[in-house]
């Protein structure tokens, strides 16, 4: 199967340009509608703490490109983001990162507290709002129902939300600084933890970019062993997300009966690989357990009944008026706005983005079996919904068309790995979520010297921020579950 | 009107969901309880500690720290002597951590003993806040699924609640980020007396995939220790509502 989502490159071989043509071509880039994938800065060799070289992903025409900078620091930093939204949480996170100046930079707020501003979250002062009828509300970081913490400020006038500012950083855990540290022997149950809500989008990212690094290839049958594994987990929190949607809006019926449907799809998970989250069932180079007959069965078994039942409470969700009521224009992004702020993933199926990275770049089982692409019109908390809805029937039917051309598959043996030296890898995932960025850079004896990561929400937390403005603040824990972002993925 | 016909079939459809006695469940395909056996190691063979990502394993004698294991399977296939088997057993809390360690020919944990003063206060009635102290997420999911239609917590008395005002135990996930610690202490201090935690997951327990991390403040746990640890990454439903169970002195599953 030809593999689109990875790009290895030798270190001398990746192109490279000037600071001046680098800036140039981001801009030139956005404006002919390449869509932007990750902007980042590696540590120089000399000098760990400063900026070393900036580089930039992106996907033009179906295709990767990744291009960079070798930063000299007699240069001065010129912000890119007035001018190209869509990179300001990158240009926030070098910042913070490596205390890069960017002058004129509209709002260099840390995106996670790490660092030298570790436990320092509370001196940062929020973006205020004056006059006589304005208050500001706080909630979290501990929230009332059992999710991870974050902190939302609030400036309203009367019910209505006319700022929100999010503050992130809590969850963080130094996920970055610990992976080129720790050995790829062990390294991958700390992929899987990064955001284990998405424990297999992460695992096979990574997967990918080690097999590229190492030479090592898989069967057709493993990747598409990986792409039922992937789909599944999409299933499960996009039932996750819809009943949580139902119990925001009391819809009790949708709240339990997406509950436990999700229990069933879990468990066949659990059934196929003993993790109800689809951990350690990859490794790179292998699958960790056999794929045989009676597996084959119990999917097909299990989603004919999950697709019988499912459209019976579907039927209700969409047809109740207090479910529409709630959902339908609440918390809208429109598609100019998603664009330019560049959201990904399913919140940017759901404001009209055609932004799925396995329908752009088509790799692997996702070229022989090809997915629907699904989006809905008018970026609200109904269309978030609705995506997942949809989304979800696409997966099982996908799923099961791919089992059938499936036969039995033994599971892989141990294999060592050695990655090539002086090399770069980048690898992108289509989570549930949106895309899982991974960037591997090996030394001169292929040992890990960088390892960057990039959840899909770290981009999405600004969209959930416009989303609510001028929305009523009751509205907010709809805004915030149709958005269904990782703090974690953001904090790292 | 279709609309309650349509709401019917949907309860039509639901059926009974709950796991009927949670002492007695079967997770088929779990991957739970280890199995250590007897065998002896082969002379010098190190391998499973080696390939363990949290350095659960120690040898001569041989010992495997459920607080710390992540259940990855990499132990059970290096070993080239099957000294250790991972089951669909799902029993795996402690009082203690200690208590969570297995050793050579163990098959199963100690019976989590029950505490005289919860079973006496909170026996009954056990309210729980949860924090998410740096949790993945996977803990979380797994403490929220205590309470939906299958594994049904609240049948047993046991709740979730919004606020720390209304709880009695603090439900702790995660390996406790330093940019979380103070928060997670304001959240107990916030708790009522009498009050107690429960760490759930090998992240709590022990920092699990994130011990080596600099960006943690475990400070919390030397200050207030932990009533019950219960194991896994992350744990199961049965595993954490049983711990409870036991904690509060239930006989058995049924209610």
């Amino acid at each position: 199967m030809s593999i689109t989502n990875v790009l290895l490159a030798n270190k001398s071989d990746l192109e490279t340009l000037s600071y001046d043509a680098f800036r140039t071509r981001i801009k030139s880039d956005t404006v002919a509608g390449n869509r932007l994938v990750s902007f980042f800065a590696t540590p120089s060799p000399s000098a760990p703490d400063q900026v070393g070289e900036l580089h930039c992903v992106s996907i033009k025409s179906g295709r990767l490109c990744h291009f960079r900078s070798i930063w000299s620091s007699g240069v001065k930093y010129q912000q890119l983001t007035s001018e190209v939204h869509a990179i300001h949480c990158f240009e926030r996170e070098v910042h913070e990162q490596f205390g890069l100046e960017m002058p004129g930079h509209p709002w260099l707020k840390p995106i996670r507290f790490e660092g030298k501003a570790l436990k320092r979250m509370n001196d940062y002062p929020f973006y205020k709002l004056e006059g006589k009828e304005v208050h500001e509300v706080g909630v979290g970081p501990i929230h009332a129902g059992v999710i991870e913490p974050g902190h939302f400020r609030f400036m309203c006038f009367g019910e209505t939300v006319e700022h929100l500012e999010i503050h992130l950083g809590y969850q963080h855990r130094g996920v970055e600084a610990m992976l080129p540290k720790t050995s790829l022997r062990k390294i991958s149950p700390l992929i899987e933890s990064i955001a284990g809500d998405t424990a297999v989008g992460y695992a096979l990212g990574f997967c990918r970019a080690m097999e590229a690094l190492c030479g090592l290839t898989v069967a057709d049958e493993v990747e598409s062993i990986r792409g039922i594994a992937s789909e599944l987990e999409r299933i499960a929190m996009h039932l996750v997300g819809l009943g949580g949607l139902a119990t925001d809006v009391a819809f009790l019926p949708g709240s339990s009966t997406y509950g436990r449907i999700r229990t069933a799809i879990i468990n066949l998970s659990m059934r196929l690989c003993g993790s109800r989250f689809g951990r350690s069932w990859f490794r790179p180079g292998e699958l960790r357990f056999p794929f045989l007959q009676s597996h084959r069965d119990d999917i097909r078994k299990t989603l004919g009944q999950v697709q019988k039942d499912i459209s019976i409470i579907n039927k209700l969700f969409q047809e109740s008026k207090t479910v529409q009521h709630r959902l339908k224009t609440t918390g809208a992004v429109p598609a100019k706005l998603a664009e330019e702020i560049g959201l990904v993933g399913m919140a940017a199926r759901a404001s009209h983005l055609n932004r799925d990275l396995r329908t752009e770049l088509k790799s692997g089982v996702y070229a022989k079996f090809p997915i629907d692409l699904i989006t809905e019109p008018d970026g609200d908390c109904w269309s978030r919904g609705m995506v997942r809805l949809r989304e979800i029937d696409v997966s099982i039917e996908w799923i099961l068309k791919v089992c059938e051309s499936l036969g039995d598959v033994e599971a892989g043996s141990r294999v060592d790995y050695s990655p090539r030296p002086n090399s770069r890898v980048v690898s992108v995932e289509e989570g549930w979520r949106g895309e899982v960025f991974h960037y591997l850079e090996t030394g001169d004896m292929g040992q890990l010297t960088r390892y960057k990561v990039q959840d899909p929400s770290i981009r999405n937390w600004f969209g959930l921020a416009q989303a609510v403005k001028s929305n009523a603040i009751y509205d907010f824990p709809i805004c915030n579950k149709s958005f269904d972002l990782s703090y974690c993925g953001n904090d790292l | 009107m279709d609309l309650i016909f349509d709401a019917f079939k949907v309860r039509k459809s639901q059926g009974k969901q709950f796991v009927p006695d949670v002492r007695a469940a079967n997770p088929v395909g779990f991957r739970g309880l280890p199995v250590i056996s007897n065998t002896p190691c082969g002379s010098g063979c190190n391998k499973c500690v080696e390939d363990c990502p949290t350095n659960a394993i120690q040898l001569s004698p041989f010992s495997l720290d459920l607080g710390k294991c992540v259940f990855c399977d990499e132990c059970a296939r290096v070993c080239p002597s099957q000294k250790v088997s991972f089951t669909a057993g799902y029993r795996m809390a402690s009082r203690t951590p200690e208590g969570l360690v297995m050793r050579e020919g163990s098959n199963s944990l100690g019976p989590v003993e029950a505490s005289e003063q919860i079973k006496k206060l909170f026996g009954r009635s056990l309210k729980l806040r949860s924090v998410s102290a740096g949790g993945c997420n996977g803990c979380e999911l797994e403490v929220n699924a205590m309470a939906n239609v299958n594994f049904d917590m609240g049948r047993y008395g046991i709740d979730i609640v919004a606020s720390p005002r209304h709880s009695d135990g603090l439900i702790l996930s995660g390996p406790i980020s330093a940019n979380m610690a103070v928060a997670l202490e304001l959240c107990y201090e916030g708790m009522p007396d009498p009050k107690f935690v429960i760490a759930v997951g090998a992240c709590a327990i022990s920092g699990g995939v994130f011990e080596e991390s600099v960006a943690l403040d475990r400070s919390f746990l030397g200050r207030f220790a932990p009533e019950l640890y219960v194991a896994g990454c992350p744990p199961h439903p049965l595993s954490i509502v049983n711990g409870i169970l036991d904690l509060m002195g239930h006989a058995d599953g049924r209610w």
